[in-house]
């Protein structure tokens, strides 16, 4: 009772600040005001989460807001707990961040009333409890993200990315609306508690999860409803491109979670095929999309798209073994999407707001004007680093960690009795090592480019390092990756109350194995020990670098790069984004996007430049979008034809119209 | 006392990879030249280019960042941890379950990940060129690799390098269609990832086909001897790989005397020398193939991994 009063004050404090925002923006004080206060409110819901966790008993709340004879129902229980944590630690942060950040706004106008509002939002869609406050509370989510993301609204294609983002968004609140109107059925039952009781048809269970699994995942990303994803993150001021793409997505996972797999009775084993083909699908996609992009931030977006299909394969495998009765092997599932989300959400803060100090110390998102960044700016390289390596799991950083317990999770699939499922589990295990492996490349690529090398542009060789509120920001969350990294029993622990409320089986404590290592099945089939390793590598290196300084030359020496005799003084010989890529676009690009090299190669004698091209298509977009686009077009223009009409001949239209619905409620009745 | 024990076992595996792989290296070099009728230089060599390189100064581009020079100590360290990790001698040494082999796997990929990073600090042309292509291999041998895990793993119903190797020698493995496409994926991907012919060639001076050498190809003294070592053990540590896996005959198991020890260090050496062999021999009956040839060489090995994989789904026993 007490802890949703907490979190509700936190959202009523954060809803106050953008009113006071609305008033003050114009101020210089304003930034600093509005971001602490966002800043205090967020880190006490996010006390108030985890005190929660210590507490196991859900509180419910119930405020005579909306619906008159509904009420608005809140209800704090260990999921909602989970990503209230996840949501609140995203929006601390970025709050933190955006004090120093923040005062480089141009039009703070256009974002300060809206970042706040944004917070609330997102908390309160965590909180609902009944299908109309989650849905109202998921619309203004969704708003206020599109307000953040026009505001920059003179840049063109800010306005076609917000537009784009506004009608996915809509449709994907059209479907999470049907899916409840589904679940609550024709008596209006929309509180979660009356829904949780209900009984769904076979029919009515698979339309919810198809309907959800389309709303839910246009807003996390899923492809192919992933396009606005890359286009509305980036065009946002870095520190809500942070919470849309670590948190926000993060909401859109609670709400599949908290319909999958606790207002849902169970699912059949072929609707979690759908989910693994969808997530492998999305995480493999993701990665080779991002790995063609030369925009920093865009690249991040996209990494965000296989970061979240990564998230689905854990989900879908747990409903695969849900359905089969296999209770300790859906808890491991479950428990390393749930971890995955956790880390995903605080790398993909980390790396945002590492490309947005690049983007105020530079001016500069395009990969291919950047370089050499490591020696100007040296905080924010190593915090961007280590957001860098644990995004690509290595360990013993945190994305390792939940990526092992994925295929920890694949490994217990030969037991699944359907064909189906025997097929697809190990392809899925396939695309998500080839997803793991691609995306180290992309970060070698992302962080090699940018901060590598030798600056490829004034902006870049001028750089100056950023204030020390984004710098802390930065540390903390990478401090926390390396945590959770190195301690991961004790994240498991954390999520086994989640997992009991939702399936009802937990993964084995963590917090007594010897030697704090993890085991998620058995000592004698896997065990990891992200502390040992790290404690391992590190006295190593120590060691090695010991012995060298005690036995070997000290002497060094500065020169010119050798670079096989014939160094090049400019650094437009130098690899950039386009051509690192290269190898792998010729490997995986020329199927997936078709990609056409064309050079153009004058003959000698000829002093036309050299040109060389390549052509990349977005099949997703033009077989899926366009088309959609052009029939809606047409039909437009084909219904462009009632707006001319006379005044009788809208009257016939209107007793037209009458007369046909008469007609059918007599035949229907 | 068993404590200790295992401790001083532990600590003499790490010594062991650390010594013998200089001397692994120094040995396929050696069979390589007999192999050619040249006489070769010593098994020793690689000692004495190590010792030489680390009293060298340190010829360091004027814009090296600290990444730079600390990534030969981080990529030593990665693959140190990574080969001690790997039962050589012994199954079931003291730490040995502190990393599977998924996470072993992901530890080279540490150290490639770093490596990649430093061969584009300097902003040479080469550094990039050996980067670039070093991902785009990597990014289809990881997946080979952790697609060759999944039979190994359900087999043995474990991920555990040690629980794998006491189950490959127990009787009830049998012949299976699975392990055998598991073995000759994983030495595609061996190769691969040492940059061995027909991928790479270690020993090349023609830029244009460097990978690795192309990476490296900035550093200088004690820093270069740092990544030759760290190349020497993961050589090392992927033909124990394939020993401890495919061939555990010999592996002594934690605690039985030193007895044991002493045949599992014998056989262990002895697998490797014939490991060497085996290499070389190759290495001299193939030849380099183009770059973009290498994701289909690797594609097979994926597919391979795959196919195994799908067999064990169909039927426990293939």
């Amino acid at each position: 009772m007490q802890l949703v009063a907490v979190a509700l004050a936190c959202v009523a404090v954060l809803l106050g600040a953008a009113v006071l925002a609305v008033a003050v923006s114009a101020r210089r004080v304003a930034s600093t005001v509005v971001y602490g206060a966002c800043l205090a409110a967020s880190s006490i819901a996010l006390a108030a989460a985890l005190v929660h966790f210590a507490g196991t008993s859900p509180v419910t709340l119930t405020l005579p807001l909306g619906l008159p004879w509904l009420g608005a129902h809140f209800r704090l229980d260990a999921l909602a707990a989970l990503f209230l944590a996840v949501v609140n630690l995203g929006g601390a942060s970025a709050s933190l961040y955006a004090l120093g950040y923040g005062k480089h706004e141009p039009l703070p106008g256009r974002v300060l009333p809206f970042f706040p509002a944004f917070l609330a939002g997102m908390n309160l869609v965590v909180l609902a409890d009944d299908a109309f406050t989650f849905l109202l509370c998921w619309e203004f989510m969704s708003l206020a993200s599109w307000a953040l993301v026009m505001a920059h609204h003179r840049v063109e294609d800010n306005v076609r990315a917000a537009f784009i983002y506004l009608v996915m968004a809509s449709f994907g609140t059209l479907a999470l609306l049907l899916a409840f109107g589904v679940l609550a059925g024709p008596d209006g039952a929309y509180g979660f508690a009356a829904i949780r009781e209900g009984v769904q048809t076979p029919l009515e269970n698979t339309l919810v999860l198809a309907l959800v699994l389309i709303g839910a995942g246009s807003k996390a990303g899923l492809v192919p409803l992933h396009v606005w994803l890359p286009l509305a993150h980036p065009a946002a001021p870095s520190h809500v491109s942070a919470l849309m793409s670590g948190v926000m997505t993060k909401v859109a996972v609670y709400a599949f979670v908290r319909v999958a797999f606790d207002l849902l009775d169970g699912s059949d084993w072929w609707q979690s095929m759908v989910v693994l083909f969808i997530g492998g699908g999305t995480a493999a996609l993701g990665v080779l999309y991002a790995l063609m992009q030369h925009d920093l931030k865009r690249l991040l977006a996209y990494h965000t798209v296989e970061n979240i299909g990564i998230i689905y394969i854990g989900l879908g495998l747990a409903l695969a073994f849900q359905a089969n009765g296999m209770m300790a092997a859906t808890a491991l599932a479950l428990t390393a999407a749930l971890f995955h989300v956790f880390n995903h959400s605080l790398f993909k803060s980390l790396l945002f707001f590492g490309a947005g100090a690049v983007l105020t110390a530079t001016g500069q998102r395009d990969m291919e004007a950047l370089g050499g960044l490591i020696r100007r700016m040296p905080y924010t390289s190593f915090a961007f680093l280590v957001g860098c390596a644990a995004i690509s799991a290595l360990p013993p950083l945190n994305g390792f960690a939940s990526e092992w317990l994925t295929f920890q999770a694949i490994l217990q699939s030969p037991d699944l009795p359907q064909w189906g499922l025997k097929f697809m589990v190990p392809a899925v295990g396939g695309l998500l090592a080839l997803s793991a492996a691609l995306a180290a490349a992309c970060f070698v690529k992302a962080f090699g480019i940018t901060f590598l090398g030798r600056p490829r542009s004034h902006a870049a060789e001028t750089a100056r390092e950023v204030d020390r509120f984004s710098l802390t920001a930065m540390f903390g969350l990478a401090g926390l990756c390396l945590l959770a990294g190195i301690l991961p029993g004790f994240v498991i622990d954390a999520l086994a109350p989640v997992t009991l409320s939702l399936v009802g089986e937990r993964m084995p404590a963590q917090a007594d194995v010897a030697w704090l290592s993890i085991v998620p099945i058995a000592e004698a089939r896997s065990s990891y020990n992200g502390l040992l390793v790290f404690v391992f590598v590190a006295f190593s290196a120590s060691f090695a670098a010991y012995i060298i300084h005690r036995f070997a030359s000290h002497a060094l020496r500065r020169a010119p790069a050798w670079d096989c005799g014939f160094p090049e003084p400019s650094v437009r010989t130098q690899y950039t984004a386009g051509s690192f890529a290269q190898p792998i676009r010729r490997v995986f690009g020329t199927l997936i996007f078709r990609a056409r090299e064309h050079v153009d190669m004058p003959p000698p004698g000829d002093s036309r430049p050299a040109r060389f091209h390549v052509d990349l298509r977005d099949l997703v977009w033009e077989v899926l979008y366009l088309p959609v686009a052009a029939i809606v077009n047409s039909t437009a223009t084909r219904l462009n034809h009632f707006q001319f009409l006379t005044i009788r001949r809208y009257l016939g239209l209107v007793f037209l119209a009458l007369v046909t619905l008469l007609l059918v409620l007599a035949i229907w009745l | 006392m068993a404590l200790v024990a295992g401790f001083l076992a532990q600590a003499m595996q790490m010594a062991l990879v650390l010594i013998a792989a200089p001397l692994l290296t120094g040995f396929v070099r050696k069979v390589k030249a007999r192999l050619q009728r040249r006489r070769g230089p010593s098994v020793l060599q690689p000692y004495r280019d190590l010792y030489r390189l680390m009293r060298k100064e340190v010829v360091l581009a004027e814009n090296a960042s600290w990444l730079f020079r600390v990534t030969p100590y981080l990529i030593f360290a990665v693959t140190w941890v990574a080969a001690s990790l790997v039962p050589t001698f012994a199954s079931g040494l003291m730490f040995s379950w502190a990393a599977d082999l998924i996470a072993i796997i992901a530890l080279l990929g540490s150290a490639r990940f770093f490596l990649a990073l430093a061969g584009l600090d300097v902003g040479t042309s080469f550094g990039g060129i050996g980067s670039s292509r070093e991902v785009m291999i990597a990014s289809l041998a990881e997946p080979a690799m952790l697609l060759i895990v999944f039979p190994l793993a359900l087999v043995a119903g474990s991920t555990q390098l040690s629980n794998v190797a006491e189950f490959m020698v127990s009787p009830d493995v049998g012949l299976r269609v699975s392990l055998g496409l598991a073995l000759i994926a994983l030495i595609m991907v061996a190769i691969a990832e040492n940059g061995r012919i027909p991928i790479d060639n270690p020993s090349t001076h023609l830029e244009l086909t460097m990978i690795h050498e192309a990476m490296v190809l900035e550093y200088s003294g004690r820093h270069l001897a740092m990544i030759e070592l760290a190349a020497s053990m993961k050589l090392l540590l992927y033909l124990s790989l394939l020993a401890c896996l495919f061939l555990p005959w010999g592996l002594a198991t934690q605690g039985m005397g030193v007895a044991a020890y002493a045949v599992g260090l014998t056989s262990y050496l002895g697998k490797l020398a014939a490991g060497g062999v085996l290499l070389a021999v190759f290495e001299l009956v193939v030849a380099k193939m183009r770059v973009f040839r290498v994701p289909e060489f690797l594609g097979a090995a994926l597919m391979l991994g795959l196919l195994g994989t799908l067999l064990l789904f169909l039927s426990r026993s293939l």
